[in-house]
């Protein structure tokens, strides 16, 4: 069976696209080059690659952290930047702040005091299930337990996209099944557009509606994979037959896709 | 100084002290032997110097017995007390100052790039004369003598605050420097919620190297600048007792501020420890996730 590629022909309004867009950074490295994608309003899209291709120099470019070299972005058929919550690859908490401050930060730096944020930090932290933790210094979590707090405070602003890059790389496979479990839930609730950075096939096929496959050195775009399951997804998908179907697809797109130019 | 979490007293040569073996008199434990043995050990060398100067019938003007030194302290102390407030004052006020400066300063240098390229080289130039080679200059320059001793023991504890704020101004973490920026934070913001509470253990570290080079800036500043009468301080007295050959006057000084200096870097510790007690390593019990 022939892999079922799905370019650009998405259903519903695009919310972020991405024209021909190429970064090369200062030191002469191409990281990017021709990107073409289109994120649909509400989708979970996976951006999946193997390391160094660029996955998160996509991501920097749509949260406005970079500039592309090249082409442009535009939101929503706009050049301005919607907003964007972020969640990094480490959990990237300050050290010094309890958790409830953590969350806060987004909101303080927007100039909303502590009784006026309150409300919505603790629902962040309710929505991760770590209300009870409001107190703790991040150092007294457990891996998987600051990657929530990084999510909370990624909620906090309520935004319209969320980026995340490889937020469950670092974690133990039991955790990371339960935090996909709660993304997809906490996704499903606020009616989020996720792009979510993997190198994991599996990790992959069990969050997305769509995978965005991409080649290596100098990154772009080569297929795009829509990932026919319904939601709510329960955990029987991971072992059923259809998942590992996908799997096999998805991973056959990689192949080609990192296999040299002819 | 540092704590050692896994020295726990469940081997032999520590049982004679422990009165059970549960878990919470054993870190009494642990409390009281740092505090014990280090008192333990001075006793000993005290009673060591005493038998020395017994045994080989040592002149006091050559080397007081300890209890000479002692009883100094109580006879002279309207000489030496005088003195070691007017040490003390030179001190703290130079460390304050060297604090403000130093952090102010700091910050003003990581605001700008332009301005760090500009005066950090003069402020390493600064760091690596010899800062006592230029006290003859300040002797000439100012007539004040608090204003002089107080501008030598400045200039020597102002530079660890400085370069050890300025290294912590600029170590905020990339991941967090962008999430800042992501989320429109202002200049001030991020100073204030990133770049200072980054900088802060820095600062600490620097703080405690300052307190002990302000007493020492303080004491050689008194030496250069050779103040007597009003306003003299412990170094004054215990290099007018030199010349006296009261050797015991000449150690009580000496005690003195070699207590003033460790009572500083104690309170340091302390005020270090509650700051960063909380979330920093170096002030940690205990590591891990509870």
């Amino acid at each position: 069976m022939p892999a079922t590629a799905v370019p650009h022909a998405t259903t519903g309004a695009t919310i972020v696209r991405l024209e021909n867009v190429g970064k090369t950074f200062e030191n002469g490295t191409c990281a990017l080059s021709g990107v073409e994608l289109s994120v649909p309003r509400g989708a979970f899209l996976s951006l999946l690659g193997p390391s160094g291709c660029g996955k998160s120099t996509i991501l920097r470019l749509i949260s406005g952290l970079d500039r592309p070299t090249e082409g442009s972005i535009f939101w929503a058929g706009e050049r301005r930047r919607r907003d964007v919550g972020f969640v990094f690859q480490e959990p990237t908490l300050m050290p010094w702040a309890r958790v409830f401050d953590n969350v806060w930060l987004p909101l303080r730096l927007a100039g909303i005091s502590r009784r006026a944020a309150e409300g919505t930090v603790m629902g962040a932290l309710e929505a991760v299930g770590l209300a009870d933790f409001r107190h703790a210094f991040p150092r007294e979590l457990s891996g998987g337990m600051k990657m929530r707090v990084s999510i909370a405070r990624a909620l906090a602003t309520d935004p319209e996209v969320l980026l995340m890059d490889e937020p469950f790389a670092a974690l133990d496979e039991i955790t990371r099944f339960k935090l996909n479990d709660d993304l997809l839930r906490l996704w499903a609730d606020k009616g989020w557009t996720v792009i979510f950075v993997t190198h994991s096939v599996f990790e992959s096929v069990y969050l997305s509606s769509e995978i965005a496959v991409m080649t290596n050195r100098p990154g772009r775009i080569a297929e795009q994979i829509a990932v026919e399951e319904a939601f709510p997804r329960e955990e029987s998908f991971r072992t059923s037959a259809r998942f590992a179907e996908i799997a096999r697809r998805t991973s056959e797109a990689l192949s080609r896709a990192m296999a040299p130019a002819p | 100084m540092t704590t050692d979490p896994a020295a726990r007293p469940d081997h032999a040569p520590q049982r004679e002290f422990s009165v059970s073996a549960e878990s919470g008199t054993a870190k009494r434990n642990d409390t009281f032997l740092k505090v014990a043995l280090p008192l333990l050990v001075v006793t000993l060398l005290v009673l060591g110097w005493d038998l020395v100067v017994l045994i080989n019938d040592i002149p006091q003007y050559i080397l007081p017995r300890p209890v000479n030194v002692a009883s100094t302290i109580w006879s002279d102390w309207e000489i030496l007390g005088p003195a070691l407030v007017n040490t003390l004052t030179i001190t703290l006020a130079a460390l304050f100052l060297a604090t403000v400066g130093g952090v102010a300063i700091a910050i003003g240098l990581t605001q700008s790039r332009i301005v760090e390229f500009s005066f950090f080289p003069i402020a390493v130039v600064l760091q690596v004369t010899p800062i006592v080679a230029i006290f003859p200059l300040i002797n000439i320059y100012v007539p004040n003598i608090y204003a002089k001793l107080l501008l030598c023991a400045w200039i020597v504890a102002f530079f660890p605050i400085l370069a050890n704020t300025t290294l912590g101004l600029k170590s905020a973490d990339r991941n967090l420097e962008d999430l800042f920026r992501l989320y429109g934070a202002s200049r001030g913001q991020r100073l204030r919620y990133l770049a200072l509470p980054t900088a802060m253990p820095y600062f600490l570290g620097g703080l405690r190297i300052a307190g002990g080079l302000a007493l020492i800036g303080a004491v050689v500043a008194e030496f250069v600048a050779g103040s007597a009468g009003v306003g003299s301080g412990l170094a004054s007295r215990l290099i007018e007792a030199g010349y006296r050959l009261n050797n015991a006057r000449l150690f009580a000084a000496l005690v003195l501020i070699s207590a003033t200096g460790v009572v500083i870097y104690l309170v340091l510790s302390f005020i270090s420890h509650r700051a960063l007690g909380k979330w920093h390593e170096s002030a940690m019990k205990q590591r891990g996730p509870r």
